[in-house]
């Protein structure tokens, strides 16, 4: 396939970017995404150019490093991460747009490469259970109904890409944040923080200048993971009842 | 240049610090026996963990909540996403919840077994001690494992074995119990016990008068590299699967943190072990920058099979059930499709050598599910394994519910590393090396779903008890001075080598190099190895090396996000470490669990182990690049494991 690539590149956080033109050949359906990137810098490097920084690690749609909008769409136009899209999604001949996550939370570092250390100081907020090491009891000691089970691990799946912010309309942070928060606030071991998680992971995202939620549901259908959207409204759920819990 | 190859053997590592005594009772004597610092004390203490995997993440929460200050790194943007995230599987641990006759002592003795008798007696029973409360552990952190409808824990078993001890969440344990970790670093991250450090990567250890004193390390995105101060060093940086190029490892894993440190003069145990996982992907052509593994879960009800005829290029649905070799079953058929990983995975290079493997290039078998779809439904096979048959799926456009998958062999994780003490602490007093950093538990081959279970019992409980020891022998003294030569030295020695990364301007990428040599340690230091192979890699390798430093071409500053400066500075330590890696597979001329000698092996071709010559860990001490390093043996003793020839017939 020969394919014509647009693609932000900004030098750092400082300097404004812009977007520019590659085109490139010999590529193969069987190729990630992130592989046909690959390709175009090694030719990059070869040509004494500096090659197109972007985030990535496992590839295998795990870490949640690799962040990229492409043609408009979070992760491209599969459900999926970047690293997981194949070119057998696209067309020979065809422009793309690469771009990095855009929202004011997730400052650009360089080119496709975006800070999104915001997600780690949500989490810092509450997202965890006091469990010092040592202190355990035996695992069976509570027995977790399996409906409660499969909902926590249905949250927990979240992968922390930042996909739900890039997609939102207003760059909200609802999604990462009530999954984490649906995760803990079900199961008994997290019952004894269930208030004081989500009141201080709610504030936390607001201070870090994600926007509200108007429920648009673009974050759910760019979730790679398939976060459900309806675990917003069970984390509002949990934030009212915290905030008449605790004001008693 | 001299011959690399003729090392020398100095003096053998004697003292292990394993108490003596029955083997059940060591873990508690050494912890009582381990001199304790007094809580008001250990603030006064810093703690530098390399590495936020489920060693350095689980670490790094515990030294934190003992008291201790920790300062703690990571390469990636989030301590989130170290590769621990990637394990499918499960973690194993001895609860015995199945009833099924399951018992430390017996997750001792498979973990030796599946070892092929190179790992130490001592620290392998402690690993199956610790084992259960792991679990204890991390379901009081919220992770959600597998339950039964009565709320109980779901287990499952895994490659190996013949019991259920394997604890797991959907095919994302590692994700689970990683999450866990780095939950429990946040935690201690906001309370401002950790300092953490992200997009930092570690460039080269400190030491001074003989200690671990503190880490040279390069902010990613600034460029700056700067060094740190600390009173005892954690190295929990992972393996060095990606020498291979192609591994299941993450892109950006790499040997830099370990190398550096054996240069430094932390001895390395056993480089040549190496794990091939039976069950990747296969590559689909010369673009591939990285294997994916599927969970080897999947051999507990997928059926691994070729065609009985050459060539037989037919697709799987048109071949007969009795034209159908299911050669696990036929070869070993107490174990069947659930041998260890380097059995399968031997196996599978057997057949396909033999012509019959099936893909692109025959570089392939297949795991089929059609029986347990019938046997289960399509349900119930969807709620083990659904994950990842999506995302065999999604990386190969096939539906594995309609056809077979394909899988082959792949680098997947490396059991040597910085040799450790019973304490965990390497060659240089206050360097301590946890999790796949360090050689300790899973001798020349890891069971499945035992890699998550060492690294959480290394971070979790053995370090945090053992450093306490180093800790208060070595009482906080003043603070280290940063015009001392020895911080000098390896701040300049650091600088110093990336700016002639960027200075060569040759004409070859980094990735073009890491590929070369990748190659050449598939070709001769993978599957299967030769005296033959080997030498002939081992005399490749310093050519490539001295290529790679008249022809590197590196773009862009120092002082800035490079991540070709970031790759090329790894690809020189790995120049170094597959040298190594070499050697020691040449030396080691018996067959042994990962290690397979082509010139070793019984008559049926399984690895023949030469127990009264090689019953040692193979550890060795740095001399200079390119220099023959010399050899230390550590002789393993054992008095309740027996060493026999491994059957899994």
């Amino acid at each position: 396939m020969k394919l014509t690539l647009r693609v932000w590149r900004q030098q750092n956080a400082e300097t404004p970017g812009a977007m520019a033109t590659y085109e490139v050949d010999r590529i193969s359906q069987d190729m990630s995404f992130l592989e046909m990137l690959d390709t175009l810098n090694e030719e990059l490097i070869l040509a004494g150019d500096e090659p197109v920084a972007f985030d990535h690690d496992c590839r295998e749609g795990i870490c949640g490093a690799c962040s990229l909008v492409i043609n408009g769409d979070a992760h491209g136009p599969e459900r999926t991460t970047t690293c997981q899209l194949h070119m057998r999604s696209f067309q020979d001949g065809d422009t793309i747009d690469i771009e990095p996550w855009r929202a004011s939370a997730f400052p650009v570092v360089k080119d496709l490469v975006v800070d999104r250390s915001a997600f780690d100081r949500i989490i810092q907020a509450g997202g965890y259970v006091s469990a010092p090491t040592g202190t355990a009891p035996d695992a069976h000691a509570t027995p977790v109904p399996k409906p409660d089970a499969d909902f926590a691990f249905e949250h927990a799946e979240c992968i922390g890409c930042g996909a739900c912010v890039a997609a939102c309309p207003n760059g909200s942070a609802m999604l990462f944040t009530s999954a984490k928060v649906n995760h803990l606030n079900v199961l008994p071991q997290g019952a004894p923080e269930r208030e004081t998680r989500v009141l201080d992971m709610v504030a936390t995202m607001d201070d870090e200048g994600f926007g509200g939620c108007t429920l648009t549901g673009e974050c759910a259908t760019a979730c790679p993971k398939g976060i459900p959207l309806p675990s917003i409204a069970a984390m509002n759920k949990e934030w009212l009842r915290a905030t008449r819990k605790v004001r008693r | 240049m001299a011959d690399y190859t003729t090392y020398t053997t100095g003096e053998p590592v004697t003292d292990t610090k394993a108490p003596s005594g029955p083997v059940a009772e060591r873990w508690n004597t050494r912890r009582f026996e381990a001199k304790l610092v007094n809580p008001a004390n250990r603030r006064k203490h810093t703690v530098i963990v390399v590495g936020t995997g489920l060693a350095g993440g689980s670490a790094g929460a515990t030294l934190a909540e003992q008291g201790y200050h920790v300062v703690q790194f990571c390469f990636q943007d989030s301590p989130r996403r170290a590769h621990s995230v990637a394990a499918q599987g499960g973690i194993n641990a001895a609860k015995n919840y199945r009833n099924d006759g399951d018992s430390v002592h017996r997750l001792f003795y498979d973990t030796v077994k599946g070892g092929d008798f190179r790992a130490r007696e001592s620290n392998v029973h402690r690993l199956a001690e610790i084992s259960v409360e792991i679990i204890d552990q991390c379901v009081a952190q919220g992770v959600p494992f597998a339950r039964e409808y009565g709320g109980l824990l779901d287990n499952r078993s895994f490659g190996g074995v013949q019991v259920s001890r394997t604890f797991y969440a959907r095919g994302q344990t590692g994700q689970q119990l990683l999450l866990g970790a780095y939950q429990a670093l946040s935690r201690q991250i906001a309370a401002g016990n950790v300092e953490m450090h992200a997009r930092t990567e570690m460039l080269d250890l400190i030491v001074v008068d003989g200690k671990a004193r503190g880490i040279v390390a390069r902010d990613l995105i600034t460029g700056r590299i700067d060094t740190y101060f600390a009173d005892a060093v954690v190295l929990a940086s992972g393996g060095y699967g990606n020498v291979f190029y192609l591994s299941t490892n993450a892109m950006n894993s790499n040997a830099t943190a370990i190398w550096r440190a054996h240069r430094r003069g932390a001895w390395f145990a056993n480089p040549c072990f190496t794990q091939i996982h039976p069950t990747c992907i296969p590559r689909t052509g010369d673009h591939q920058s990285k294997l994916t593994l599927m969970s080897e879960s999947l051999r507990n009800d997928g059926r691994i099979w070729v065609p009985k005829a050459k060539g037989d290029d037919r697709p799987a649905g048109e071949i007969p059930e009795d034209e159908r070799d299911y050669y696990l079953e036929r070869i070993y058929p107490a174990f069947g499709n659930l041998v260890p990983r380097d059995i399968a995975s031997r196996a599978a290079k057997n057949v396909c050598d033999e012509g019959r493997g099936v893909g692109p290039g025959g570089q392939g078998v297949y795991l089929d599910f059609a029986e347990a779809i019938e046997r289960m439904g399509r349900a119930e096979v969807e709620e083990k394994y659904g994950n990842l048959f999506d995302m065999y799926a999604r990386i190969t456009a096939e539906d594995p519910y309609e056809t077979p998958m394909r899988i082959y062999p792949a680098v997947h994780y490396t059991m040597g590393g910085l040799w450790v003490d019973y304490d965990l602490q390497t060659t240089i007093p206050g360097l301590f090396a946890i999790g796949e950093a360090n050689f300790s538990d899973h001798g020349a081959n890891r069971l499945g779903a035992s890699a998550l279970m060492q690294g959480l019992a290394d971070g979790y409980f053995v370090l945090p008890s053992t450093i306490n020891d180093y800790l208060a022998r070595n009482p906080h003294t003043d603070d280290l001075d940063a015009d001392h030569p020895a911080v000098a030295e390896a701040l300049a020695e650091t600088e110093d080598r990336l700016s002639l990364l960027l200075a060569v301007d040759g004409d070859r990428t980094p990735d073009s190099f890491h590929r070369e040599l990748g190659e050449l340690m598939w070709e001769y230091c993978g599957m299967a190895r030769t005296e033959q192979g080997l030498r002939k890699a081992l005399e490749r390798i310093p050519v490539i090396r001295e290529e790679f430093w008249r022809r590197i071409k590196v773009p862009g500053t120092g002082e800035q996000l490079n991540q070709s400066l970031e790759k090329a500075n790894r690809i020189v330590d790995y120049l170094e470490l597959a040298e190594l890696m070499c050697l020691d597979a040449l030396h080691r001329a018996e067959s042994c669990g990962g290690h397979f000698r082509e010139e070793s092996q019984t008559p049926e071709g399984e690895a023949a182990r030469r127990d009264e010559e090689f019953s040692y860990a193979a550890t060795w001490e740095f001399s200079a690049t390119g220099e023959a390093p010399v050899l230390h043996k550590e002789d393993l003793v054992f008095e309740y494991v027996h060493p026999t020839q491994r059957s899994y017939a």
